[in-house]
């Protein structure tokens, strides 16, 4: 779309785009720039002698076990989260669209965790599960379980995970809900007037209905999952125990900025990035697709 | 609902009441413990009322943190709020100036710069962190206030927003400006902005609530304690161990850093949800 009246100026356009092209370049394109460039250099110990290797860092990070379980952890991760992030959205949702009194009531008290930022969210449920202090620790001993994420890597996953997924419930419960409430009213009642239950008319008709929200929340809850939960990991396990909860992102960081292996880390940095395009082509392609719905 | 079952309204509201329960035990709890002795946080099993200690806890931590970290809380929130503030003015402000110039000016590259702004969107800063890093470091930036939020103020969302908005303003009112002898300036100032002024009030809100969430970019950044933002703050008195731990401090700190965010989210909730679904489209 353009426009048909428009300004002629031999450098004013210039100057508007120049503040946001500028900080582009120069903290975006730049440093990107050089992850590609460094993902084929090699640098000795003393950092005295850099090497061309062609691809010899991916070949070297495929091969690395540490690497292949991120990776696996990272699936493991995102996929949970996502799936009970929107599981748990979705039923929420479904109930608040039935109600008719209380309605904004229950939107504004559960939509709040949203600003909760994701490394808050992590220390709430660290204290919860501490293995000293908890108090959700504590009731678990009574049951006769044993708690320590220190320790064991599958509570720490599992903890991560809970965290994580408590913070995007709120945002996927105000996209579902909003999804619902743009069905026709008038679909819902002929399918109740024909004699269809509740639970027929959701799986019938608002459900099939829901689908472009959800694969947009799909999308939006991975990128969530694999980018904006390093503060969670961060705060919680920090990557531990024995790297049960070394998700990519932490994985980049930990090795770059404190392991300061440069052509590992900026081959790491460029795979991530390749995720970051695949993921927003896909979003993208996908938005296309929601004008028809 | 279209048919009606008693029995259903009073299971959806239960389900609803417990979601609420469940979403905000962990903030209960963190303030239970806000406002006890750390003795008492000790004795496990902590209590779940909450106990007399809620002023001196939150005073302590305000005008002198913990142990652990030489800033008090309320200078750290005065740097989440610099932060947080600072992007979401930068953010707003460059990205109406390229909007307006992309969609009301035919110029050379106008695609490329449309193009560049884009990829940012492919570019977070989780993927580039050591080279990001390299640059404000030879800028001379860490530890400073612009260090903190000028490599994040490119957007590339914002700028897509404006740019619907724009494309919706009607061509005559440019014309009635352009024949009343108004310049492109006087046009954006007298006339676009402030028929975008809700749109700006509702990015705002998401914008304010994204730089105070931050948490990656000042942990790289930031090494002297008077810079801290409030979460680095929380990490770093976490970070002596659960010997060591304040937890009644740490808990305060928590509550105090989860409450502007929180509160804008509640008070301004039209704003919020209005600019939370144009930034996704």
């Amino acid at each position: 779309m353009e426009k048909r009246v428009v300004f002629r100026h031999p450098v004013l356009p210039f100057l508007l785009v120049a503040p946001q092209i500028a900080i582009t370049l120069i903290f975006f394109m730049w440093p990107a720039s050089q992850a590609l460039y460094q993902s084929v250099l090699r640098e000795d110990a003393f950092g005295l002698n850099t090497e061309f290797v062609w691809l010899e860092n991916f070949g070297d990070l495929f091969r690395d076990p540490q690497y292949l379980n991120s990776l696996h952890v990272t699936a493991v991760f995102s996929i949970s989260v996502a799936v009970s992030a929107l599981a748990v959205a979705l039923y929420l949702a479904v109930q608040a669209d039935r109600v008719i009194h209380g309605a904004t009531a229950y939107k504004t008290l559960l939509i709040w965790p949203y600003a909760v930022a994701p490394a808050v969210a992590g220390v709430l449920w660290l204290f919860l599960f501490n293995p000293n202090l908890g108090i959700i620790v504590y009731a678990l001993n009574t049951l006769g379980y044993r708690w320590n994420h220190a320790l064991d890597g599958e509570q720490a996953m599992a903890l991560v995970i809970i965290s994580a997924a408590w913070k995007q419930i709120s945002y996927n419960f105000l996209f579902f809900l909003a999804g619902m409430q743009a069905i026709p009213k008038s679909l819902i009642e002929a399918a109740a007037i024909d004699g269809a239950g509740p639970a027929r008319r959701f799986w019938t008709i608002v459900f099939p209905l829901l689908t472009p929200t959800t694969f947009f929340l799909i999308v939006i809850n991975v990128v969530y999952a694999f980018f904006d939960t390093f503060g969670i990991i961060h705060q919680v396990t920090e990557g531990g125990p024995a790297g049960a909860t070394n998700i990519l992102v932490y994985k980049v960081y930990h090795d770059g900025f404190l392991g300061l292996d440069l052509g590992g880390s900026a081959a790491q940095s460029v795979v991530l990035m390749t995720i970051v395009i695949a993921l927003t082509v896909v979003q993208f392609r996908y938005i296309e697709r929601k004008v028809h719905y | 609902m279209v048919d009606n079952r008693p029995w259903l309204t009073w299971l959806t509201h239960g389900v609803l009441i417990l979601g609420v329960i469940i979403l905000a035990f962990p903030i209960y709890v963190a303030f239970v413990a806000s406002t006890h002795e750390l003795d008492v946080l000790l004795r496990s099993p902590m209590p779940l009322v909450p106990g007399g200690s809620l002023v001196k806890n939150y005073t302590h931590a305000l005008t002198q943190g913990a142990k652990a970290v030489g800033a008090p809380v309320w200078m750290m929130m005065a740097n989440s709020l610099i932060m947080a503030v600072g992007i979401a003015v930068g953010k707003i402000a460059i990205s109406l100036l390229a909007a307006f110039a992309i969609v009301y000016f035919q110029f050379r590259f106008r695609m490329v710069f449309f193009w560049m702004i884009f990829i940012t969107l492919m570019l977070p800063v989780e993927v580039r962190i050591l080279p990001t890093y390299k640059v404000v470091a030879d800028l001379g930036m860490l530890d400073t206030y612009p260090g903190l939020i000028i490599p994040l103020i490119a957007s590339a969302t914002a700028t897509f927003m404006f740019r619907q908005v724009f494309l919706a303003v009607p061509d005559e009112l440019a014309e009635a400006a352009r024949i009343d002898g108004a310049g492109p300036m006087r046009f954006f100032w007298d006339i676009l902005v402030p028929l975008s002024r809700t749109n700006i009030a509702a990015l705002f809100v998401i914008l304010f609530i994204y730089g105070w969430v931050q948490y990656l970019w000042p942990l790289l950044i930031t090494t002297d304690e008077s810079m801290y933002t409030i979460l680095i703050g929380i990490n770093r008195m976490l970070a002596v161990g659960d010997a060591q731990a304040e937890w009644q401090i740490i808990m305060a700190t928590t509550m105090l850093a989860m409450v502007p965010p929180v509160a804008i989210v509640v008070v301004m909730q039209r704003l919020f949800v209005k600019g939370l679904v144009e930034t996704e489209k």
